[in-house]
């Protein structure tokens, strides 16, 4: 099941998978433990002539233990959450690499900045569906939507955030590997919700110049 | 409270009932409890069949489904042999409906309404509930709902397509979906189906709270009236807030309000935060009363007292309670201030707390017990086995940051069917267990045992894989999965779980046919066939309106299985062996 995560090209997806690999382990342990006792019970404790069930309502110290326990364990799972939360949702790191993403039914327009560098205006330079970046560059993203709920989900990032109409939200990400990711719609957002995608293509260095010479340049002048 | 009952003991001695005034419109709340389980049934076969045509569509995408093609187009498109193929419309109306039939249609009209109205009355010692004409009007209003609901299958345009949860803006315009008047009937269906169980609800709680027999304190109540109390009071408090949110979808939709539309100044997110506030507590209004059913037969089929009652009661509580605050959850990357997700991150880790202690006192009451392993324990059992999997899993989402990749995959999927299907092993059990109290026959129980086996194997099979889908990523709600790189290469699990389904689905006929033999043939039933503690048991059977010959005296808890006091290991409720145990019963 562990090699089914998507390979992970992001700098905070480690941070992610970590979290979900402790959970996963704790979360099996538990089971196998309830799963092997209430089998263990079944068999031992089966109706047979002569034996009477033992007469006995419970016992506080027994339930006082498998409270605090379980408690504990999700406080300190909460804990560790918390900061790659903080991390990936409620910042965004300094970048002069800026992207809108604009959500339609069903397409992702995605719009550079034009030669006036900034985002949202006249000059801006306009792609369907395909988002070209350089490796190891925070990527600030700004995300809208025209018409319905989308999200914005790329598997091979761990980057995932709903797209809402009437509101621009920021949302980041710093991929470290080249290549062509897959860049689905994970919303239902209508008829023709599946089916709705994008790539992501991660460039190096040179090649992104070159891209962006022969795409981004060239329009802005 | 006695009079009360006496009142309704000397009703039932009136002039034998017309066929309508009996079957139709009946003020008994044992037949309403049949009523809203025939209905459920109806609904449970076509939310199955929907499901079944969502999971022949995933596993292979655009084929014709056989026998389907009789239905016109745009709908189903013709394929050969009488085939007919679904479209990407038709499919997302497939699975809202799907989940709306399955969560508002089954699950609450039998675990609420069937086992509510039966049991509740029965298991406190009361003669009926404290509003007999109310009880007839909930199940009639949900009818109603139950037709309008299915009659948007016949509208132009098809029944309502985006989602069970209608996320605005979505479902706020019908240009967004292509559906005018399947989404106005859903708004609608949904409406009258929360007025239904906010009557029902006002009932149970009356009832409860007032019509207990002598003797029968709060904290002498089976956990199946516990869970049905508590689940009445989350009804009561959560409905009229999913109301209001229908009632400004509708506006939006027909009367040119903004509500949730932001061309307007509405804001999308409302409906989520309104959606979500009555969402949450509604599951745990779905799964309270499964616990409360699965506490009752582990300890009666253990011959042993529950482990820890009061923790058990307390719990529910807990559970209840933080069901309140737990709603945002369901939004962590919908773009609500992310702050907000660390504290809903914190109080939905705590409410995993009370639903451990229920696992660990269940397997408390095996411990050192006698156990009988007939079809409603082995559902019971199967009930807490697949609870253990659904509540270990939404530790994954809990978590903030996991939540980010696994939302809206099929892990979730994984997840909510575990918990809210799974609820589906706690129907049979009590089905299996009170049909012989409610249909004065028992049920053939080597039947019974072959439809657990297939059910628990193939329930497994179709939802287990679907978290090994989620984790490569795979979206839920996608009509096509074979339109991705990186879904297509895990297909074979979507076969796989397509199979189970197809096969858990048949697996079904052994339950209809052993039900319905079992009703006109099924041998008839003693009044305490499982040798239970609990009242319904001392009622005649048939019970007649009244349930009650003599209204009972309770002088100990509901549990006391293998006492002392006693040679045989059961010790109903009302049965009085002395001054002695009246002190010592908890």
């Amino acid at each position: 099941m562990l090699r089914w995560l998507p390979e992970d090209v992001s700098t905070y997806g480690h941070e992610i998978d970590s979290l979900f690999y402790l959970i996963y382990y704790i979360t099996a342990a538990t089971f196998v433990l309830v799963t092997v006792l209430m089998i263990w019970f079944l068999i031992k404790y089966r109706e047979q002539p002569g034996r009477r069930a033992i007469y006995n309502h419970g016992n506080t110290t027994l339930e006082i233990i498998w409270t605090v326990i379980p408690a504990a364990i999700l406080i300190v799972l909460s804990f560790m959450s918390v900061s790659t939360w903080a991390k990936i949702k409620r910042t965004v790191p300094p970048t002069d690499f800026e992207i809108q993403v604009t959500a339609k039914q069903f397409n992702w327009d995605i719009a550079y900045p034009g030669a006036d560098g900034k985002l949202g205006t006249d000059d801006d330079v306009k792609f369907d569906n395909d988002v070209h970046v350089p490796i190891n560059k925070v990527v600030r993203v700004h995300l809208k939507s025209t018409d319905v709920i989308h999200s914005f989900f790329i598997p091979n990032l761990r980057f995932k955030q709903d797209a809402v109409p009437g509101r621009t939200i920021m949302a980041w990400f710093e991929a470290k590997k080249p290549g062509k990711y897959e860049l689905p719609c994970a919303e239902l957002c209508g008829f023709g919700h599946s089916g709705m995608k994008g790539w992501l293509h991660v460039h190096s260095v040179e090649d992104y110049q070159k891209w962006a010479a022969e795409n981004l340049a060239p329009k802005a002048q | 409270m006695s009079e009360s009952a006496v009142a309704h003991g000397a009703h039932g001695q009136h002039a034998k009932p017309s066929f309508i005034s009996h079957y139709i419109f009946s003020l008994d709340h044992k037949m309403i409890g049949r009523q809203f389980l025939f209905v459920g049934l109806l609904m449970l076969m076509i939310g199955g069949i929907l499901a079944m045509l969502v999971r022949w569509q995933l596993a292979w995408p655009e084929s014709p489904v056989p026998g389907l093609g009789f239905i016109s187009e745009p709908y189903i498109y013709p394929g050969p042999n009488g085939g007919g193929i679904i479209p990407p419309q038709t499919y997302n109306a497939l699975f809202t409906m799907h989940a709306t039939i399955m969560i508002f249609f089954v699950v609450m009209p039998i675990m609420v309404g069937t086992f509510g109205n039966f049991l509740i009355p029965l298991m406190i010692g009361a003669g009926d509930m404290a509003f007999p004409k109310l009880n007839m009007l909930s199940f009639w209003v949900g009818a109603i709902s139950g037709v309008v609901m299915l009659s948007s299958f016949f509208v132009p345009g098809g029944p309502a397509a985006g989602g069970w949860t209608g996320y605005a803006t979505l479902s706020a315009k019908a240009q967004y979906t292509g559906v005018e008047w399947g989404q106005h009937l859903w708004i609608i269906a949904l409406m009258l189906n929360g007025v239904s169980s906010l009557m029902g609800a006002i009932n149970y709680i009356t009832t409860v709270v007032n019509m207990r027999a002598p003797g029968m304190g709060y904290f002498r109540m089976p956990l199946t009236v516990w869970s049905l109390f508590i689940t009445a009071i989350l009804l009561l408090l959560a409905l009229p807030v999913l109301t209001a949110a229908l009632a400004m979808l509708l506006f939006d939709r027909m009367a040119g309000t903004s509500f949730f539309l932001p061309e307007g100044g509405g804001e999308p997110l409302l409906w989520q935060h309104m959606f979500w506030f009555f969402g949450h507590p509604e599951v745990y209004i779905l799964v309270l009363p499964a616990m409360g059913i699965t506490s009752d037969l582990l300890s009666t089929f253990s011959r042993k007292p529950i482990f820890g009652y009061h923790a058990m009661a307390f719990s529910m509580i807990a559970i209840a309670g933080l069901s309140w605050i737990v709603w945002g959850h369901h939004m962590f990357i919908s773009g609500m201030n992310p702050l907000l997700g660390t504290a809903f991150m914190m109080t939905t880790m705590v409410i995993a707390v009370p639903s451990a202690i229920k696992v660990f006192n269940w397997l408390g009451t095996l411990w050192g017990g006698s156990i009988r392993l007939t079809v409603p324990m082995l559902f019971a059992l199967g009930f807490v086995s697949n609870f253990l999997i659904g509540g270990l899993s939404g530790i994954f989402m809990a978590s903030t940051p996991v939540d980010i990749f696994i939302h809206d995959t099929y892990f979730i999927v994984a997840h909510f069917h575990y918990v809210v299907a799974g609820i589906i092993f706690a129907l049979f059990a009590a089905v299996y267990y009170w049909f012989p109290k409610m249909f004065y026959r028992n049920m053939n129980q080597t039947l019974g045992k072959v439809h657990f086996v297939l059910t628990y194997i193939f329930f497994n099979g179709a939802f287990f894989p679907m978290h090994f889908l989620g984790v490569g990523g795979h979206m839920r709600r996608i009509y096509n999965p074979l339109q991705y790189e990186f879904i297509t290469p895990m297909h074979d699990w979507n076969i796989f779980i397509t199979w189970s389904a197809l096969i858990l689905g048949a697996s079904q006929l052994f339950f209809l046919g052993n039900f319905f033999w079992s009703l006109f043939a099924g041998k008839k039933a003693e009044q305490n066939p499982w040798q239970a503690n609990t009242l319904e048991w001392s009622a005649p059977t048939p019970a007649p309106h009244g349930n009650f010959l003599t209204t009972p005296t309770v002088y100990r808890g509901p549990y006391e299985y293998s006492s002392p006091e006693v040679t045989e290991d059961w010790l109903p409720q009302d049965k009085d062996i002395g001054a002695s145990t009246a002190a010592k019963a908890h």
